[in-house]
C-alpha cells in the first residue's frame, strides 16, 4: 500500500497581496467587526492557557466575548510556558544596533530555512514592538539597565541584541503576566476557567467547529462544551519522543483530534532538537532539562580533540581542546541557530569525542566567562542556572565544565492555518505552538514567546472577529446529534482503553515509541530509517491496543487512563512524521535527512522540488493520509543556502 | 538503594486515608524524587494495584505543580528545591521515607498526594494583577523602573504558586504567596493606580478562602523553593494598613 497520496494543493486566500508592511493594517481594516453587543452573546472555547491561549481568552474576554477556557493543569498558571527561560525578541532597536521590523523578518525567514510564509512572519516582526509594551504595563520585571531602562541580550542566530528577558525565567513572567490578565477576566465574570479538564473531541455541525468534548479529570465526567468558535492553544507534540524539555502532561490530543475531524497537519516533521540539554543519566529518565540558550553567549563548547579522551576536563590542555563551533562557524561561534548547533555536537559525539559516562555529552565551559567577568558577574546572569545543573548533576558548573547534549524541544509543525490563523475546518483557529506558521523548517530561540504572545494579545482576537462577524449561528447544545455522537465516541474509546488490561504499562509503550522516534526521526533521518521506522510504528501500535493495561476505572482521578489515551495519539501522529520526513527529501532546518548534505555536511536544501508547506489530510485510521501542498513564495527574502560561517 | 516508603493513601475526598507502607529497591541516586515514585507506580500498575497519584508537570521547578510532605518538609529536606528537583542522592540506603498530600483546610485532598489549589488562582482573580487591556500599554520606556525596584519586584514574582508555604505554615496560611504579588506590584510604577485596592481584595479573598491569619512563623520562608522572603509580608502589611486607613476617602487623598 502506497504510503500517501496527494491531492490538490492549497493556498492561504486570507492574506492580502501588495507591499509586505501594509499587509497586516489591510487585513486588519478588511476584517468585518463584530458590534459590543453582541459580542456578549457569542461564545469562544479556548483549549490551553499557555502564552498563546492564555492572553487569546484574556483578550478576548476585555472585547466582551463570552470566554469558556481549558487546561489540564490544575491552574491556568501552569501551562508549558512557564518553563521558558531564555528570552523574547522584538524589534525595538534600543540598542541602536541596526535591527528593525525588517531585519527581525528577514532573521526569522532565514533562521527557518526558508520554509515559512513571508506574510506572517512579516506581521510577527511587526508586533513583536506591542508585545514588549504591553507585558511591561501589566508589571513583568524584565531586567533593567541602571538607568531603569530594559536591558537586552544576544540569541542564536541573529547579530543585534534583541532578546528581552527576566533572568532566566522569562517565560513564567511573560504568563504570569498573561494568567493575572486571565484571572482578571475571571473574577469579572467574562471567562469561564475550567482546569484540570481535558479536551478528547470536537464536535463539528455543517462542517464547523462548534464544540469540544471534555472530561473533568477528577469527576471523570465526559461533557459536551458548545460554542461559536474553537481556539486550539494546546502547544507542541514533542512528547512523542517521551524524552524531550516538554512538561510531562503536554499532548497532541487536542490537535490530534482535530486533524482526524478535518484539519490539516502542516509540517510534521519539523522538530526542533536544543543543543543545550543535560544529557540522559539512565533507564529511569523522565524528562530532561534544557540549560538556556542565553548560556552561549558566555559559555564556550567543545570536546577533547582526540577519539576517548579519558582525562577530567581539568587536565585537559588548552592546545588539545576543539572550540569546534568557534572553528567552523567563526563569524556566529558558539550563537550559531540551534539546529545546528545540534547537528555538530552529535557529528562530534558520533567521531567518538563526546565526554561524560555515556559518551553523549560536549561541554559547555565558563572558565573564560568567569576569569573575564569574575564569578559574581556570572552568577547574577546565570545563577539560577548554574543551581538547577547542580541539582540535577551533582556537579558545580562552576568549577567543572557543563555537560549538555541536543534534546527535543520545540515542534514547528501543527495544524496548518490561514493567515487568520484559522484552520481548514471553518470556526477553528489554532495558535502558538499548536499551529505550523511561522518558524519554518527552525525555529529562533526567543522567538516562541514572540509568537505565542502576538497570536493571543494580537492577531487571533482581530481575526476571529472577521469569521464572528458572518453569523450568528443557529444555536446548538449537546444534544445535538453530531454532539451526542462526539460524545459517546469519546466514551466508547474509553471503555476500550480500559478493558484491554494487558501486561504492559501506558509509560513502557510510550518509552519505546520515544526510542523509535529519536533514533529515527530525530536529527538526523534517512529514507531506510525512516521505512523501518514507520514499520515498528504500526506493530507497537497493534500491540499497544492489545497489551495495555490501564487500571482503575473512567470515574474519578485517572492519571494512567489520561496518559493512555495521549499516547494512543501519539502512535498515530509518529506514523505521519515519518511519513512526512520520509517524503521530503531535502534537508532544511531542523529536518536533516543524511541523504541530502552539501560536501561539508550542512542542510541541503531543494528548493525547487521542495518549497512548500505539506499539509496533510486526515482519511481513515490506517489509510494514507493525503498530501496538500502550499507553495511558498519568497518576494523579500531570496532563499540561499543559509550561512553562519 | 533500597527505600522504604510510607505514602498517604486516600481513594478520595470522603475518604479518611491511611499511610502505607511500599518497598523499593534498586533505587539509583541519579533518580530524581518523582522518578523513584514513577518506578514504584509502575511496579504497582503490573500487579494490579492503583499507581499513587500526585501532582507534577514540568519537572524542572518551575510549573509548582508538584508538592509533597517528604519526612514532614514541605518539598523534602533540600533548600530551594521543588520536590520534582530533589535527587535521590539526598538519601541513604535504607532510608524510610514519609510522603503525604499538602494539608491545609483551603487546600482539600482530591487524591492521594494530589490537593485543590484552586484557592490560589482566587486570590490572583480578587486582585492580583495590574489593569491594563490589550493594546493600551504605552511605550515601554516612557516609564523607566529604577533597577534595584526592578529586581526586587523580580524576587518576589519567581514565586511559583506551589503551596508549599501554606503546608509549612502551623495556620495554613496562604499570606508569603499573597504578599509575594502585593509586593512585586506595589514596587512597580505600573501598579501605584490600583496599590490598595488590590491587597484589600486579595487579603479579603485569602481569607474567604479558608487561609488561616499569618502569626509569623517563619516556617513558609523556609521551605519556600523560590527563597520568597518573610518580608514581603511587612510590606503587604504596611500597605494593608495604609490601605484601611484610606478606606472610605475620596479621590486623590
Amino acid at each position: 500500500m502506497e504510503l500517501f497520496t496527494e491531492g490538490d494543493p492549497i493556498a492561504d486566500t486570507k492574506a492580502p497581496d501588495g507591499p509586505i508592511e501594509t499587509r497586516w493594517e489591510r487585513r486588519r481594516f478588511e476584517a468585518k467587526l463584530v458590534n459590543p453587543a453582541n459580542r456578549r452573546k457569542m461564545t469562544v472555547i479556548v483549549v490551553g492557557t499557555g502564552l498563546a491561549g492564555g492572553a487569546a481568552a484574556a483578550t478576548l474576554g476585555e472585547q466582551g466575548y463570552h470566554v469558556k477556557s481549558y487546561c489540564y493543569q490544575d491552574s491556568p498558571r501552569r501551562a508549558h510556558s512557564i518553563a521558558a527561560q531564555g528570552g523574547i525578541n522584538a524589534a525595538k532597536n534600543y540598542r541602536n544596533d541596526g535591527d528593525s521590523v525588517h531585519r527581525l523578518f528577514y532573521d526569522t525567514v532565514k533562521g527557518g530555512d526558508f520554509r515559512s510564509r513571508e506574510s506572517n512572519v512579516h506581521r510577527l516582526a511587526e508586533v513583536s514592538v506591542n508585545i514588549i509594551d504591553q507585558c511591561v504595563a501589566q508589571g513583568v520585571p524584565f531586567a533593567r539597565e541602571y538607568g531603569g531602562l530594559l536591558d537586552t541580550r544576544s540569541f542564536g542566530g541573529a547579530q543585534v541584541q534583541r532578546t528581552f528577558y527576566a533572568r532566566g525565567q522569562t517565560g513564567q513572567q511573560l504568563l504570569l503576566g498573561a494568567y493575572q490578565a486571565l484571572e482578571r477576566q475571571i473574577g469579572l465574570g467574562n471567562v469561564e476557567m475550567n482546569a484540570r479538564h481535558e479536551m478528547l473531541e470536537l464536535i463539528l455541525v455543517d462542517g464547523r467547529a462548534r464544540g469540544i468534548v471534555v472530561r473533568d479529570m477528577v469527576t471523570g465526567e465526559i461533557t459536551t462544551e458548545m460554542a461559536d468558535a474553537v481556539v486550539l492553544a494546546s502547544g507542541g507534540y514533542g512528547n512523542v519522543f517521551y524524552l524531550s524539555t516538554n512538561a510531562k502532561g503536554c499532548n497532541v490530543t487536542a490537535t490530534w483530534r482535530a486533524h482526524r475531524k478535518g484539519a490539516y497537519f502542516a509540517n510534521p516533521c519539523y522538530t526542533q532538537i536544543h543543543p543545550t540539554c543535560i544529557p540522559v543519566s539512565g533507564d529511569h529518565q523522565s524528562k530532561l532539562t534544557l540549560m538556556s540558550e542565553s548560556l552561549r553567549n558566555d559559555g564556550r563548547v567543545w570536546v577533547p580533540k582526540t577519539k576517548g579522551d579519558d582525562r577530567s576536563p581539568k587536565d585537559i590542555p588548552e592546545a588539545e581542546r576543539d572550540y569546534y563551533l568557534e572553528r567552523i562557524y567563526p563569524s556566529f561561534g558558539n550563537l550559531v541557530p540551534r539546529d545546528i548547533a545540534s547537528r555538530a555536537a552529535k557529528n562530534v559525539c558520533d567521531e567518538g569525542r563526546g565526554v561524560g559516562p555515556t559518551k553523549l555529552g560536549v561541554y559547555l565551559d565558563f572558565a573564560d566567562a568567569i576569569s573575564r567577568l569574575g564569578r559574581k558577574a556570572v552568577e547574577a546572569k546565570y545563577g539560577n542556572l548554574f543551581e538547577m545543573y547542580e541539582r540535577i548533576t551533582g556537579e558545580d558548573p562552576y568549577e567543572v565544565p557543563m555537560r549538555i547534549y541536543p534534546a527535543v524541544h520545540y515542534t514547528m509543525g501543527g495544524l496548518w492555518v490561514d493567515y487568520d490563523l484559522q484552520s481548514t475546518v471553518p470556526g477553528l483557529f489554532v495558535i502558538g505552538e499548536a499551529n505550523f506558521s511561522d518558524h519554518g523548517a527552525n525555529r529562533l530561540g526567543a522567538s516562541a514567546l514572540m509568537q505565542g504572545l502576538a497570536d493571543g494579545y494580537f492577531v487571533l482576537p482581530s481575526t476571529i472577529a472577521n469569521y464572528l462577524a458572518a453569523g450568528p449561528l443557529e444555536k446548538v447544545d449537546g444534544s445535538h446529534p453530531a454532539a451526542v455522537e462526539a460524545r459517546a465516541d469519546v466514551e466508547d474509546r474509553i471503555q476500550r482503553l480500559l478493558a484491554i488490561d494487558g501486561d504492559r504499562t501506558v509509560d513502557s509503550f510510550h518509552r519505546e515509541l520515544g526510542q523509535i522516534m529519536w533514533e529515527h526521526c530525530g536529527m538526523e533521518r534517512t529514507e531506510a530509517g525512516l521505512r523501518k521506522a514507520i514499520d515498528e510504528i504500526r506493530s507497537l501500535r497493534d500491540q499497544f491496543w492489545q497489551r495495555v493495561k490501564v487500571p482503575g476505572t473512567g470515574e474519578g482521578l485517572n492519571q494512567s487512563l489520561e496518559k493512555a489515551g495521549r499516547v494512543a495519539d501519539f502512535f498515530e501522529l509518529a506514523e505521519l512524521m515519518c511519513i512526512d520526513a520520509l517524503h521530503r527529501e531535502e534537508s532544511c532546518g531542523g529536518h536533516f535527512r543524511g541523504e541530502h548534505q552539501t560536501p561539508d555536511g550542512e542542510a541541503q536544501r531543494d528548493d525547487d522540488r521542495f518549497a512548500y508547506v505539506a499539509a496533510w489530510e486526515f482519511t481513515a485510521t490506517g489509510q494514507p493520509s493525503v498530501l496538500h501542498k502550499e507553495d511558498l513564495k519568497f518576494e523579500y527574502v531570496h532563499p540561499t543556502q543559509r550561512s553562519y560561517k | 538503594m533500597n527505600l522504604t516508603l510510607r505514602i498517604w493513601r486516600q481513594t478520595g475526598p470522603e475518604d479518611k486515608g491511611r499511610m502505607v507502607t511500599y518497598q523499593v529497591d534498586d533505587v539509583s541516586p541519579d533518580m530524581s524524587f518523582l522518578e523513584m515514585l514513577d518506578v514504584l507506580n509502575e511496579r504497582l500498575i503490573l500487579s494490579g494495584e492503583e499507581p499513587v497519584a500526585f501532582d507534577h508537570d514540568c519537572r524542572e521547578g518551575i510549573c509548582g505543580m508538584c508538592g509533597l510532605m517528604i519526612n514532614g518538609n514541605a518539598h523534602g529536606p533540600q533548600r530551594g528545591t521543588t520536590a520534582c528537583q530533589l535527587h535521590m542522592r539526598q538519601f541513604k540506603d535504607g532510608d524510610t521515607i514519609d510522603i503525604e498530600p499538602w494539608r491545609a483546610r483551603a487546600f482539600p485532598v482530591i487524591k492521594d498526594l494530589v490537593v485543590d489549589r484552586n484557592s490560589f488562582d482566587q486570590i490572583i482573580a480578587a486582585g492580583g494583577y495590574i489593569t491594563v487591556p490589550t493594546g493600551s500599554a504605552p511605550e515601554a520606556h516612557s516609564v523607566p523602573v529604577a533597577k534595584a525596584n526592578a529586581d526586587a519586584a523580580f524576587e518576589s514574582a519567581a514565586c511559583i504558586g506551589c503551596g508549599a508555604c501554606v503546608a509549612a505554615c502551623p495556620n495554613g496560611s496562604g499570606m508569603l504567596f499573597t504578599a509575594a504579588k502585593v509586593t512585586q506590584l506595589s514596587l512597580l510604577p505600573q501598579g501605584q493606580p490600583e496599590r490598595y485596592t488590590r491587597v484589600i481584595g486579595m487579603v479579603d479573598a485569602h481569607d474567604e478562602a479558608g487561609f488561616g491569619g499569618c502569626t509569623n512563623a517563619g516556617e513558609c520562608t523556609v521551605v519556600c523553593p523560590k527563597g520568597i522572603p518573610l518580608s514581603t509580608i511587612g510590606r503587604l502589611n504596611r500597605d494593608y494598613l495604609a490601605a484601611s486607613a484610606k478606606r472610605g476617602d475620596t479621590p486623590g487623598t
